[in-house]
């Protein structure tokens, strides 16, 4: 066996593991695994402009391909751009590998010139991290780093490389042995747990499946559809698992949680039986916790042990994969039909009919003329079609690309929802179109975002990566000033952009190389919207002008009872209908 | 809230102690003591840990310490089921009229001198938390001049090893 360098270990041991795409940036600590990446043919290197864009890129190609995306950065400064993306993966278990230099294993702990502790950083956002200072140790680092972050319960794993370790002569060995004793993701239900499951599926009378991003990430919508027509329960699907099911399909009442649905929220609120499926009881689903859903027993369906019982009590607890859960849950459930045992739910879709024709999702049109903002994504959502990809930043308009945009499959929603992090989309967007390029990727972005990672758009036209970038324009940073309006009687302390006046985003776009264009009026926005389909030869920008003081509605506000959502301002809903009514 | 103790057999690779240091800290959990060392298992190190929570804490932070992959196992070692030990070292103020009464109360409580000086004593105890508590109250009158503890150490009662039934 020849000798090779670490580097090239590092490139093959890549290749080896399926990698495809690689987004990063070199700097001085990883520059030796440049070198060989140069002469690789199997693995495409795409130069981004902030280490924060390679991150969110490889968790866009990760959500858009189902496969781990991959980042690389150099050392110090490199790595802890690769926080954020990093925490933002952790939050919301998304397949990646994060690669990062390190000063020499004899510079570490002297303060040397670029040196960050990236792996202590790291301890609490990843779900594993690696600190290499052996050239023989790289196969088998990351052979483990892409087993950990793409089984069990995903999530990010970084591999830190010393720079001498890069430059060591080393041996090449695939598949090297891993060797982790401590790892043993359950993905199989426990069976007598799935046929309790199952029991009381049929005995309760006001049954919700309430769907996490889980089951997304097990690819288990098709498992998911068949559970809910076999039952007829209805189905909430949260942030992260909007597309887990189709929103035409009738037994869907929408999002549940701060923004969702009147039906969504009350249907929780209501139900005896929560059969929560990768889903982890985030507050912003919660509400205040100990009044939510206070008559529901729970069934709790996760990958992971430590969400179980977290946040709230699970009567049925189920580690398993959500995939193979309900495919047994499924057998379990036709055992019952065969004996006779069928759930009723019949008075509870009474119920729940009443409020969601009662309270559809909706929003008025501006009184001064001006566009308004959810028209807008409701358009792009609706002339685009169910078949492209769609990511958010976040604020005011992810709310409204969640609840506006129609979503009919898995995998079309990319969003920052447990980290929240601001400026997610541009970047997620380009990673999405490059592991789905024949799909139409939509970014629906906030100008404020959109000024955090819009230097990527660079990276898009150079690379040739046309996205569609759909920009939210309310001159302001619209989520805190809703706060500011209802709960700081509308002092708007700093969230003023005064993005009318600067930047020109049309000619930022243009500046970019991309396609800027601008949409101030309601009747010019399907014409541009059709235009911004029609340009694939570089990124399209639309500057949407929107009214300034819409609000995303329902809400509830933070750290309430959901039971107080109000679905416009100060209209609470009806939960119970009077019989003289 | 009640005092736990936490066996958990770990990988004996770098770092892994500031990991499960960090998962306590990010997750808002005090420990109280902590112990590390080698086991009879060559790459496998025993920390424990004694925390004070609540049982559903409790249930929590043993999931999430399950999570870490350099965490192998974990047992739970009750009070009655487990022999605890700590190490105490507590130099006290002594000279020619106490020194008497503070050796008798060394061996009231089986403690030992291991040093002594013209206007000091140096004692070494082992025992459980209450006991080391217990002789620390009594010594506290002569004058504590330094004091150092170890972390709690503890081992389950009968013939099973917390780690045989781990690594096959």
């Amino acid at each position: 066996m020849t000798e090779i360098t670490g580097a090239q270990s590092l490139v093959q041991s890549l290749e080896s593991a399926g990698v495809d795409t690689v987004f990063g940036i070199p700097g001085g600590a990883i520059l030796p695994a440049y070198d060989p990446l140069m002469d690789s043919k199997k693995l495409r290197h795409i130069l981004v402009r902030h280490e924060q864009g390679a991150g969110h890129a490889a968790e866009g190609y990760a959500l858009a391909t189902g496969r781990v995306g991959v980042c690389m950065a150099t050392s110090g400064p490199g790595a802890t751009n690769l926080v954020t993306p990093i925490a933002d993966a952790h939050m919301d278990s998304v397949p990646m590998v994060a690669i990062t230099g390190q000063v020499p294993s004899n510079a570490i702990g002297t303060d040397a010139f670029q040196e960050a502790d990236i792996r202590g950083i790291t301890f609490p956002i990843t779900k594993h991290n690696y600190l290499v200072t052996k050239a023989e140790d790289i196969p088998r680092a990351i052979a483990e780093a892409f087993h950990i972050a793409s089984t069990g319960r995903p999530g990010p794993v970084l591999v830190d490389i010393s720079k001498d370790a890069l430059n060591a002569k080393t041996k090449f060995n695939w598949p090297p042995v891993m060797n982790l004793p401590g790892y043993h993701p359950t993905a199989k239900p426990n069976a007598k747990r799935v046929k309790e499951a199952a029991e009381r599926i049929i005995n309760a009378k006001k049954p919700v499946l309430y769907i996490g991003g889980g089951v997304i990430k097990s690819e288990a919508s098709k498992e998911l559809f068949q559970l809910a027509e076999l039952t007829q329960i209805p189905v909430v699907t949260t942030l992260m698992a909007r597309g887990a099911f189709p929103d035409s399909h009738p037994q869907h009442l929408g999002m549940p949680g701060m923004h969702g649905t009147v039906a969504a929220v009350g249907s929780l609120q209501q139900s005896d039986l929560l059969i929560a499926i990768g889903t982890r009881f985030d507050d912003r689903v919660t509400g205040q916790l100990s009044s939510f859903a206070p008559e529901a027993d729970v069934i709790h369906i996760d990958i992971d042990p430590a969400e179980i019982g977290k946040n709230r009590f699970a009567h049925v607890p189920i580690v398993g994969d959500a995939k193979e859960t309900m495919i047994e849950l499924i057998a379990a459930i036709k055992d019952e039909h065969k004996a006779g045992r069928i759930g009723n739910y019949e008075a509870w879709w009474a119920n729940l009919n009443r409020l969601r024709n009662e309270y559809p999702l909706g929003y008025d049109e501006p009184h001064d003329g001006s566009l308004s903002p959810q028209y807008v994504i409701q358009r792009i959502g609706e002339i685009t079609g169910p078949d492209a990809l769609y990511a958010a930043g976040v604020g005011q308009h992810q709310m409204w690309a969640a609840q506006f945009i129609k979503y009919e499959n898995p995998g079309t929603w990319l969003n920052s929802g447990g980290l929240g992090t601001m400026g997610y989309a541009i970047p997620a967007a380009m990673g999405a179109k490059v592991g789905a390029p024949d799909k139409d990727v939509w970014a629906i972005d906030g100008d404020g975002c959109f000024q955090m990672t819009n230097q990527e758009l660079a990276t898009c036209t150079i690379n040739n990566i046309p996205i569609k970038v759909g920009l939210i324009n309310n001159n302001a940073l619209g989520m805190v000033r809703q706060w500011q309006s209802l709960f700081y009687n509308n002092r708007y302390s700093n969230t003023d952009l005064h993005t009318n006046r600067i930047p020109d985003f049309v000619k930022l776009a243009d500046a970019y190389g991309c396609h800027g264009l601008r949409c101030e009026n309601k009747d010019e926005v399907d014409v541009v919207i059709e235009k911004a389909l029609g340009l694939n030869d570089a990124p399209v920008v639309i500057d949407f002008v929107v009214h300034k003081d819409a609000m995303v509605w329902p809400m509830v506000a933070a750290g309430m009872s959901n039971s107080e959502i109000k679905f416009a301002r100060d209209m609470a809903p009806k939960w119970m209908r009077s019989d003289d009514e | 809230m009640s005092r736990h103790t936490l066996s958990v057999l770990v990988e004996d690779q770098p770092g892994v102690l500031a990991r499960t240091a960090s998962l306590f800290a990010r997750r808002g959990f005090n420990i109280e003591s902590l112990a590390v060392g080698p086991t009879e298992t060559s790459g496998v190190s025993r920390m424990t840990i004694v925390v004070n929570v609540a049982e559903s804490p409790l249930e929590q932070v043993t999931k999430q310490l399950n999570k870490l992959v350099n965490v192998l196992k974990i047992v739970e070692l009750d009070n009655t089921a487990a022999v605890q030990r700590e190490l105490l070292l507590v130099k006290v103020k002594a000279d020619a009229q106490n020194r008497s009464s503070i050796l008798e109360t060394v061996s009231l409580f089986r403690a030992k001198v291991v040093d002594v000086s013209n206007d000091a004593i140096t004692i070494e105890a082992t025992g459980n938390h209450d006991k080391i508590q217990a002789l620390l109250k009594v010594l506290e009158d002569y004058g504590i001049k330094e004091l150092v503890q170890s972390g709690m150490v503890a081992i389950g009662r009968g013939a099973k090893s917390a780690s045989e039934r781990t690594l096959r």
